[in-house]
């Protein structure tokens, strides 16, 4: 017998802050005026997505001592706009991203407890840990925390948040007026942590949430952030959508889990994913060229090189060969404020590579970017889109998608429009929602009690 | 300074209408609220029971509504819980409360609860900036302080301490802070320029460059300024030691006078906040008597007699009307009402209290406006950094003080 088909889960990522978005198409709205958010989160629930998504980043990307300005610049309050959403959606689960270096925990848990209740259970919340003393400037707390130290810190603000979240156990409240008892027992809530990154105790005031505990999405890529994804996360917001790459990451990521009691099912992964539809294969792979040379106009493409070569490289062309030069040593302070995702490897080995594969296809500085910073694009026919999504996820590369339009906030409408029904009618994907919260879309189980966390008293 | 005499007659110019407030906290701020008949009190958790008290607060025309909230379990104890099992324990975030309502309501204020002397002045200000995008300019803020020993436990990375005074100071800080970030961006910083690729003008991101006591922050914010350019800032005064505090840093400062003389010298000392509201507890029934009754019902099932830092008024809605243009004399220019049983007095205020005071011409008969400032008579401010019209040509021109 074959195996059943396995279920995909989809998600939209609300487009904004990055190098996706194509600000200046005519068609291009605003990405902060609430109505975007609305359309965007109506689309994906009529699709039937899992969850809506929202990056973070905490302070305006510098480069070259500059405010970054050729990308989208400006975005909403994470928390607020996703408790603003919960009003105008119904089941699409709300999913943001909050750090955990620029936070503490006490206040984040009760803001996702809070966005827990005011959505019926469909909160969610990407851990990220970007610890860089520039983002470190806007905060009371400054930019201490070191590299080593962000995933410590993350780890046990985790720990301590699902603390917080257990220290209700949904029984509490009676509001009985016969009996006058508001609550069963006194000081429901009682908690106490010590760590090394917090030494906090007292009284959650938040009541016991519909999930028990929100969602929890890991988004970093080392090896660190795998082991502590394998440990605490229900989803991985993960980098490699490609066949090779996906199951590569896939089969690493899951093998860890039997090291922390889990089942391989416990931890979705879920690649980011950028598409382009046409009514043909061709007339996709045209239009997504032209989307891509909007994306990196020669001028994005110098200012990306930069980050590699961490310094000024203003006086290239970008329609001529790269830099003879290597790339400045050390700690780079060209670029700042980006989360640090392609920066782990060496520059002078990268810079190497790259001018190599411009050699050998004869590419410009902005081809060669083009060709580099592609991600994964599912570009084609609905038919085309539809089976190679589903391809993948059949082939263990990924559990699902989060889709990234690279228009705001009408992006996604074709997509629902065209490529869902075909994920339906090929029986792996969802005509209706099964449940009211998060966890039924994702399949996960009601949180387990806090003995799997590693003791912090 | 003139003094009016008390028993004027009428002015010939009728004065300006009223602002009202409501504070939506819990079932109502008696102990015994959430004990009465249809208070809900299994639903405080949820959305739709906040989304029912604001459209009546909207169905009365009220300026805005406020919701409490703190960083700690209630508790009648300074320190840390009280171990009570018969009063309402717990809530949910204010400022995602009201984010929570804002697509659901159209003219109402929103007006969350914050403590300053916990929080990042970064996030709250972003925070309340996207309140702003999602009501479409109503989105206001209440400052607090807390003085808590539970909470500095709570976060602990503070010590406990520092006095009112220090931590209203730091309060202070925060509010600049706050409004230096809403500020940060210029109304058109965001120019979208496809000959040049540019998306934002950068010379119109501004960095607030923010040192003080207790923090600095550099800026600019993530967030564009907001729909209001400055929401209004609120904080209650409970004692005219905080008044200071107020002066320096709100747009409205709710002031708990007990009686008329109270309310003027509250008046007199905050000459230059836009906004001075009387604070009152109120219970309203149809006959003084019954409101009388229904708050002795109320202490009996609590076991002892409402106490409060403001004055408590349990009488008819024409009375309490009275009681308002009263205060209104005295320079007061609005209030917040903190109902003692939202599901019974939200709605004498809004179906009693209201139709009396449109009855004397003091309370609007319908919104006015669309934005919070607008409903409050305040105009939307210029941008500090932004060069105003008659900004010196060159930057060497001696700067306005
Ligand atoms: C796919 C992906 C998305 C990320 N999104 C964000 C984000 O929105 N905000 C942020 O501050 N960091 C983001 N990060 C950064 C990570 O949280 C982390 O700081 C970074 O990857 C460095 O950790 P690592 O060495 O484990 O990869 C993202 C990382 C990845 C791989």
């Amino acid at each position: 017998m074959s195996k059943p088909l396995k279920q995909i889960h989809l998600a939209a990522h609300f487009p904004g802050v990055n190098s996706t978005t194509v600000w200046s198409d005519p068609a291009a709205g605003s990405q902060i005026e609430f109505d975007s958010f609305v359309h965007f989160a109506q689309t994906a629930e009529r699709a039937k997505f899992d969850f809506l998504f929202l990056a973070e980043g905490l302070r305006l990307r510098e480069q070259g001592g500059e405010i970054y300005d050729l990308d989208v610049v400006g975005r909403p309050d994470t928390f607020t706009v996703l408790a603003a959403l919960a009003a105008v959606t119904e089941h699409l689960g709300l999913t943001g991203t909050i750090n955990s270096t620029f936070n503490e925990p006490y206040e984040v848990a009760r803001q996702f407890a809070s966005l827990d209740h005011l959505s019926g259970g469909r909160a969610a919340w990407n851990v990220v840990t970007s610890w860089d003393a520039f983002t470190g400037e806007n905060f009371r707390r400054g930019g201490f925390l070191p590299r080593e130290e962000r995933y410590e810190r993350a780890r046990e603000f985790l720990d301590t948040a699902h603390e917080l979240f257990d220290s209700w156990d949904g029984g509490e409240v009676l509001a009985d007026p016969v009996s006058g008892e508001f609550l069963r027992d006194a000081g429901p809530g009682a908690f106490a942590h010590r760590g090394r990154q917090f030494d906090i105790s007292g009284h959650f005031n938040v009541p016991r949430s519909p999930q028990g505990r929100p969602v929890v999405f890991q988004a970093g890529d080392s090896d660190e952030g795998r082991e502590f994804a394998a440990a605490s996360a229900d989803a991985i917001f993960g980098r490699y959508g490609t066949l090779e790459e996906g199951r590569a990451f896939y089969a690493d990521v899951k093998g860890r889990l039997a090291r922390y009691g889990r089942t391989p099912d416990e931890l979705k992964i879920l690649p980011a994913a950028t598409f382009v539809l046409g009514d043909t294969d061709a007339e996709a792979r045209e239009l997504a060229h032209e989307v891509r040379l909007k994306q990196v106009s020669g001028a994005t493409a110098i200012k990306y090189l930069e980050h590699v070569w961490n310094r000024d490289l203003s006086g290239y062309d970008p329609d001529g060969p790269l830099p003879e030069i290597d790339p400045e040593p050390g700690e780079n302070t060209i670029a700042l404020g980006r989360a640090s995702v392609r920066m782990n490897r060496d520059p002078v080995a990268v810079a190497r590579e790259w001018r190599e594969l411009a050699t050998a296809r004869g590419l410009s500085i902005r081809e060669l970017v083009i060709e580099t910073t592609g991600r994964q694009s599912f570009d084609g026919s609905p038919l085309t889109v539809a089976q190679a999504i589903d391809g993948l996820v059949q082939a263990d590369a990924a559990d699902g998608f989060i889709l990234v339009p690279h228009l705001t906030p009408g992006g996604l409408d074709v997509f629902a429009d065209t490529v869902v029904p075909l994920l339906q009618e090929r029986g792996v994907f969802r005509r209706e929602y099964d449940g009211p919260t998060l966890r039924d879309h994702l399949g996960l189980a009601a949180p387990r009690a806090r003995a799997l966390a590693p003791a912090h008293r | 300074m003139p003094v009016r005499p008390s028993h004027s007659p009428a002015p010939t110019r009728s004065p300006a209408p009223l602002h009202l407030a409501v504070a939506l906290d819990g079932a109502g701020w008696h102990p015994a609220a959430w004990r009465e008949p249809g208070a809900d009190a299994d639903r405080l958790f949820t959305a739709g029971y906040w989304a029912a008290l604001v459209a009546e607060a909207e169905h009365g025309l009220l300026d805005f509504v406020t919701f409490e909230d703190s960083l700690s379990l209630q508790s009648t104890d300074p320190d840390g819980p009280d171990g009570r099992t018969d009063l309402v324990r717990g809530r949910l975030d204010a400022v995602l409360v009201a984010a929570r309502v804002a697509p659901l309501s159209r003219h109402i204020g929103l007006v969350p609860s914050v403590v300053a002397t916990h929080t990042e002045p970064f996030h709250v200000s972003k925070a309340l900036a996207t309140l702003d995008y999602v009501s479409r300019g109503r989105a206001g803020l209440r400052i607090q302080i807390s003085e808590r020993a539970d909470e500095v436990r709570h976060f602990g990375r503070r010590a406990a301490g520092g006095g009112a005074t220090e931590l209203y100071g730091e309060a202070a800080d925060h509010v600049e802070v706050v409004r230096r970030l809403w500020d940060s961006w210029e109304d058109d910083a965001e120019i979208r320029d496809a000959a040049t690729g540019r998306f934002v003008d950068r010379a119109k991101l501004h960095y607030i460059d923010f040192e003080g006591r207790h923090f600095s922050v550099k800026g600019p914010s993530i967030t564009p300024r907001p729909p209001q350019g400055l929401p209004p800032v609120s904080a209650l005064a409970a004692d005219a030691a905080v008044y200071p505090f107020l002066a320096r840093a709100t747009d409205i400062g709710y002031v708990t006078a007990r009686d008329a003389d109270e309310a003027r010298a509250a008046v007199a000392a905050l000459p230059r906040t836009p906004h001075v509201f009387g604070e009152l507890t109120v219970f309203l029934d149809e006959k003084p008597e019954a409101a009388e009754r229904r708050l002795q019902r109320l202490d009996a099932a609590h076991g002892a007699a409402y106490t409060s830092d403001a004055r408590v008024f349990a009488g008819t809605p024409e009375l309490l009307a009275d009681l308002l243009l009263e205060w209104r004399e005295a320079g007061l220019t609005g209030f917040r009402l903190r109902p003692g049983v939202l599901a019974h007095d939200l709605p004498a205020i809004t179906r009693g209290l209201v139709p009396e005071l449109q009855r004397r011409g003091a309370f609007r008969q319908a919104y006015e406006a669309s934005s919070l400032r607008g409903l409050l008579g305040l105009a939307r401010p210029a941008n500090r950094y932004a060069p105003g019209p008659d900004a010196p040509a060159s930057p060497t021109a001696p700067a306005a003080a």
